[in-house]
C-alpha cells in the first residue's frame, strides 16, 4: 500500500479542542474532590452488600395482612396530594396571570413578583414538610401546606411562560374595541392557554402523589408515618408491603394522569 | 337609531366533547369534595403564626456567626458537602443510566418487549421512594453522606434513563447508515455516529439532573444521609430560627447559583 492511500484509509483526524480537555479535568477534579468531601467508598458497599440485599429479601415477602392498615393512610395520602394540588394552583392561576408580561406591562412589578416565585421554587418538598411540621404541628395540614407551596412553584413557571407565547391577535382585537383588563383575560387568554394549565396541574398532581408518599415521614400526614414506624422496628416485610402499594399506586395515577393529558392536547 | 344585528350562526354541538367535559369536571369536583371529608382542619397548632413569624424574622436575621467557623459543621462545609453529594451521584446515575436506556429505548431493531420490559423498570426504580432508599443505604454504610451518594445514584437513574432513552429515540437512522456505507463497523458506528450525536442531550440531560439532585442532596440529611438536611431539621426541631433562616438562605443561595450556572451551560449546548 502507497502512502497516500494509507492516509486515505486512516480516519480523519479529529481537531483538538482545549475547552474539551478543561472539561475533562474540571469533571475528574470534582469527582476526586467529591468522594473526599463525601467519603464515599464503593468497597464498603461491596463489604455491607450482604446487609443491603438482606433487607431486600426481607422486602420482598410483603406480609400483606398488613395492607388493610396501610389503605386508610394511603386514601389519606391522596387526598393530600388532591388539596395541596387544588390550592396551589389556584394561587398559581392568579399569580400567572400577575407576572405575564403580555398581560401586566409594569416591569417593575412582573420583576418583583417573579424574584419571590423564583425563589419559592428553589426550595424542596421535603424540606417544605419539615418546615411545616414546625410551624402547623404534626398532622396532614402541615402535608397540604408543603404542597400547595410546592404546587405552585411548579405551576406558575409552567404556566406563566405558555401564557406568554400565545397569540397576541385576540388581545388586541379586545383592546381595539375597548374591552378591559378582566375581559381580555375572559375573552382572549384563558380560551388559548386552559388546556395547558389542566394539563399542568395534572403534571404537578403526579409529582405530588410521589411526593405526599414520603411526607409522613417527617411528621407531614399520609403513608409515610407507618413507612417510619416499620422502618424503626426493622419490620421490613411491612416495609415492603408500604413500599409496594406506594408504587402501584403511583404508577396507575402516573398512568391515568399521563393519558389524560394526552387526549387533552389532541 | 335602528340597527339590524347580524344574527351569528349557532355554534356546533359536539355531543361526545361536551359529555367527556362534563364528566371530567363532575368527577372532579366530587374528588375535591371527597378529598376534604375526613382531613382535620382543626388539628393546626394555636402558636402557628407566632412560629411562622419566628422563622420570618430568623430568615430576616440570619445567625451569620454559623455560616464559616472552621469547625467543619458549619453552613459553607455543610453546603459543599451536599454539592459534592449530588455531583457524585449524578455522575454514578448518569453511568449507570445508559446501558438502562439502550435497553429501554424504543428502536426499530429491537422486539417490542424488550424495550416495554425496561421502561417498566424504569418507572419502578422512578416510584421507589428516594428517602427510602436512603435509609436503606445507611443501614449498609453507616449514616453520612456516602449512603446519600448511593441513594440518589441509583435513584436518579429512573429519571435518567427515561431521558436518555428518549435522546435515543429521536436519533435519526442517516448518519448510521452513512458510515455503514463506507465500510464502518459496528464500533465504528457508535464512535462517529451515535456517540457524537447523542453528547449533546447526555450532558444536558445529566445537567438538569444534577439541578434536581441538589435539591434531593439538601434534604436526604433529613433522615441522616449527609449533607445540610441534618443541621436544619436539628435546628428546627430545637427551635433555632436564626440559623434556620441562615440554612435556608443558603439553600437558596446554592440552588439559584447552580440553576444559573447549569442554564448556562446548557444554553450553550443547544
Amino acid at each position: 500500500m502507497s502512502k497516500t492511500e494509507q492516509d486515505l484509509m486512516s480516519l480523519p483526524k479529529k481537531k483538538f479542542k482545549f475547552m474539551n480537555l478543561a472539561w475533562i479535568v474540571i469533571l475528574v477534579a470534582g469527582l476526586f474532590v467529591s468522594i473526599n468531601v463525601t467519603n464515599t467508598h464503593l468497597s464498603e458497599l461491596f463489604a455491607n452488600f450482604g446487609q443491603f440485599t438482606e433487607i431486600f429479601v426481607q422486602m420482598s415477602h410483603p406480609d400483606w395482612s398488613y395492607s388493610s392498615t396501610v389503605i386508610p393512610l394511603l386514601l389519606e395520602t391522596i387526598k393530600m396530594a388532591v388539596l395541596g394540588t387544588l390550592f396551589g394552583s389556584i394561587v398559581a392561576f392568579v399569580y400567572s396571570l400577575l407576572i405575564a408580561r403580555n398581560i401586566v406591562k409594569n416591569k417593575a412589578v412582573t420583576g418583583t413578583l417573579r424574584v419571590i416565585m423564583n425563589i419559592i421554587r428553589t426550595i424542596p418538598d421535603l424540606l417544605l414538610g419539615a418546615i411545616f411540621v414546625a410551624i402547623v404541628g404534626i398532622g396532614p395540614v402541615a402535608g397540604i401546606l408543603a404542597l400547595s407551596v410546592f404546587t405552585f412553584g411548579v405551576v406558575v413557571k409552567l404556566f406563566y411562560e405558555a401564557i406568554e407565547t400565545i397569540d397576541p391577535g385576540p388581545i388586541e382585537a379586545l383592546i381595539a374595541v375597548g374591552a378591559n383588563k378582566l375581559q381580555i383575560i375572559h375573552f382572549a387568554v384563558l380560551p388559548q392557554i386552559m388546556t395547558y394549565f389542566i394539563s399542568y396541574v395534572l403534571y404537578a398532581f403526579e409529582i405530588n402523589v410521589r411526593a405526599s408518599t414520603v411526607l409522613g415521614y417527617l411528621g407531614a400526614g399520609g403513608i409515610g408515618l407507618y413507612l417510619q414506624q416499620t422502618l424503626q422496628v426493622f419490620d421490613y416485610a411491612k416495609t415492603g408491603t408500604i413500599i409496594i402499594v406506594i408504587i402501584v399506586v403511583v404508577v396507575i395515577i402516573d398512568y391515568i394522569s399521563s393519558k389524560s393529558r394526552e387526549a387533552l392536547m389532541r | 337609531m335602528n340597527t339590524t344585528y347580524k344574527q351569528l350562526p349557532p355554534k356546533p354541538v359536539d355531543m361526545k366533547k361536551k359529555i367527556i367535559h362534563w364528566a371530567s369536571t363532575i368527577l372532579t369536583i366530587a374528588l375535591i369534595i371527597w378529598s376534604c371529608i375526613g382531613i382535620d382542619f382543626s388539628g393546626i397548632k394555636a402558636t402557628a403564626a407566632q412560629i411562622a413569624g419566628a422563622i420570618f424574622s430568623g430568615i430576616l436575621h440570619p445567625d451569620w456567626s454559623y455560616v464559616y467557623n472552621g469547625s467543619g459543621e458549619d453552613l459553607v462545609s455543610q453546603l459543599w458537602q451536599t454539592i459534592c453529594i449530588a455531583f457524585l451521584g449524578t455522575f454514578i446515575s448518569a453511568i449507570i443510566s445508559l446501558p438502562f436506556a439502550f435497553w429501554a429505548a424504543n428502536t426499530r431493531h429491537k422486539k417490542w418487549y424488550a424495550s416495554r420490559s425496561g421502561k417498566i423498570v424504569l418507572a419502578i426504580i422512578r416510584s421507589f421512594p428516594e428517602i427510602i432508599l436512603a435509609l436503606m443505604f445507611i443501614k449498609a454504610v453507616g449514616p453520612g453522606s456516602a449512603a446519600g451518594v448511593l441513594a440518589l445514584g441509583f435513584h436518579s437513574v429512573g429519571m435518567l434513563a427515561k431521558l436518555f432513552s428518549e435522546a435515543i429515540e429521536n436519533l435519526e437512522d442517516g448518519p448510521n447508515e452513512a458510515v455503514t456505507s463506507v465500510g464502518g463497523s459496528k464500533t465504528n458506528i457508535i464512535m462517529f455516529s451515535i456517540m457524537p450525536n447523542l453528547m449533546p442531550a447526555l450532558i444536558s440531560n445529566t445537567l438538569y439532573r444534577f439541578d434536581v439532585s441538589i435539591r434531593s442532596a439538601s434534604i436526604l440529611g433529613l433522615v441522616g444521609a449527609g449533607g445540610i438536611g441534618y443541621p436544619l431539621i436539628i435546628s428546627l426541631q430545637y427551635r433555632q430560627w436564626n440559623r434556620v433562616g441562615i440554612i435556608l438562605l443558603g439553600i437558596i443561595v446554592m440552588v439559584v447559583i447552580i440553576d444559573w450556572i447549569s442554564g448556562q451551560i446548557r444554553k450553550r449546548l443547544v
